[in-house]
């Protein structure tokens, strides 16, 4: 790799996963004070937090916290950013890291190495010189420890260009440290979970406009999206689950019937409109001429189980405190009506997810 | 209106004047799959085209001209019709 690398570039060019946070804003924020230019780029994994509040497109959310941040940073940043949709490739990975999950559905590692991966192409592709990241040492306790560092610069190819500017100094001198494209001196060393330098050094270098950290924005690391997440996995062959299948895991409430036959209730009118998007040859449930959720079907349902997906959809309408419910089954331009009592808590909790 | 109104359309003349050279549909498509879209279909246009954004998404409102700052293309602003948001973006001429 170093032979394709000029000793003494006229420019010195880096490439950074911004995702608009603190850490990735002050990181640029570092190597654009040293004279170097910056690009920036912003995978969109589909699992953003974020990112599905606009799909759902509630009136009450206020747009102003829905931005994208990494967009938002590279404008306050003047530094251009590119958005990548991580695909198909990044879902396989999800769905078998090779390095496992964190505490949820979260493989924090894999992610990093498929990001830092990806920015490495970014760099050839775009004739710059190295890659940066906000990573702090010691800041995340399955991504951010020495030893996965290591591993992640390893792992993507980048072994001696990858520049953590927040961390450095705590960690041995990268080749552009070396080859003197970047002053050492001038780059940070911060470790651990405080962000008290880093909110120093914001409030310093006038940078206020930032996400507050909340523990993330990322669906795989929530509690309830890794319970659905891993019940889909053991449910289904890894290889027939399919994008739209992790999109709904987002939405509802889940229930599992039966070991091939799961349904998602709606929970409001904007989850009712999004699971629409996702009805194709499916089951789906509702109660006529009422508000009603829409139940989607993911299975074959027998008789029997499709009078049990009416009574949980009936229990979830407006209709719910009377003794029998008339509801709606369509599938496929094929609609048949039941006639079922709403079903009753106690007895739903045996299937939810 | 129930909820937030959203009052960042940029409804300036140049935006309801201005022609566009080439139409992008983004509806129905989910943050922030229209701004990834956008920078595809300027990167087959000229410098100095001027590119209409067609969308459902009230936040692209705010991102559209974040990306636009960021990148150097030129905001030329938007206008709302009914329920979707026409934004004009006029791509940044190329270095010589």
């Amino acid at each position: 790799m170093s032979a394709a690398v000029p000793e003494r570039p006229a420019r010195v060019k880096a490439v950074g996963l911004l995702s608009g946070g603190l850490d990735s804003t002050l990181a640029a924020r570092v190597l654009l004070d040293q004279g170097i230019e910056v690009l920036g780029i912003n995978y969109s994994t589909g699992f953003c937090m974020n990112d599905h509040r606009r799909a759902m497109g509630r009136a009450e959310d206020d747009p102003r916290r829905l931005r994208n941040e990494g967009l938002r940073a590279g404008s306050d940043l003047g530094i251009p950013i590119e958005i990548l949709d991580a695909g198909e490739a990044y879902l396989k990975m999800v769905l078998n890291p090779k390095h496992g999950y964190g505490k949820r559905a979260n493989p924090c590692i894999d992610c990093r190495i498929y990001m830092i991966h990806g920015a490495a192409e970014y760099m050839r592709d775009h004739g710059a010189h190295f890659v940066f990241t906000g990573e702090v040492l010691n800041q995340r306790p399955m991504s951010q420890h020495m030893r996965s560092l290591q591993l992640v610069e390893k792992e993507c190819g980048l072994a001696g260009f990858l520049l953590r500017p927040l961390s450095a100094q705590h960690l041995p001198p990268t080749i552009p440290e070396e080859r003197g494209w970047v002053d050492r001196d001038r780059l940070l060393a911060i470790s651990g979970r405080s962000r008290r330098e880093q909110i120093a050094l914001s409030r310093a270098w006038g940078i206020e406009d930032y996400p507050q950290p909340s523990g993330g924005c990322c669906f795989l690391a929530d509690e309830n999206f890794a319970r659905r997440f891993h019940d889909k996995k053991e449910h289904t062959s890894i290889d027939e689950i399919r994008r739209e299948e992790l999109i709904l895991l987002k939405v509802g409430r889940h229930f599992r019937l039966a070991p091939a036959l799961k349904i998602i209730v709606a929970r409001d009118e904007s989850e009712n409109n999004f699971l629409t998007r996702f009805i194709a040859s499916n089951w789906q449930f509702e109660v006529p001429d009422t508000g009603s959720p829409i139940t989607l079907v993911e299975g074959d349902p027998d008789q029997e189980m499709r009078r049990l997906i009416a009574a949980i959809t009936a229990r979830y309408s407006d209709r719910r405190a009377e003794a029998l419910v008339e509801v709606s089954g369509r599938r496929a331009g094929h609609e048949e009506r039941l006639i079922v009592p709403p079903a009753a808590d106690q007895a739903l909790e045996a299937y939810r997810i | 209106m129930r909820g937030w109104a959203l009052n960042l359309t940029n409804d300036r003349q140049e935006a309801r004047s201005a022609p566009a050279d080439e139409i992008l549909d983004t509806v129905g498509l989910y943050c922030p799959i229209p701004i990834i879209r956008t920078a595809e279909r300027l990167k087959r246009l000229d410098g100095g085209a001027v590119l209409e954004v067609i969308s459902d998404d009230r936040v692209i409102l705010i991102d559209m001209p974040a990306w636009c700052r960021s990148t150097g293309h030129s905001f030329l602003g938007s206008r709302q019709e009914g329920q979707e948001y026409r934004l004009l973006v006029r791509k940044k001429e190329e270095p010589v």
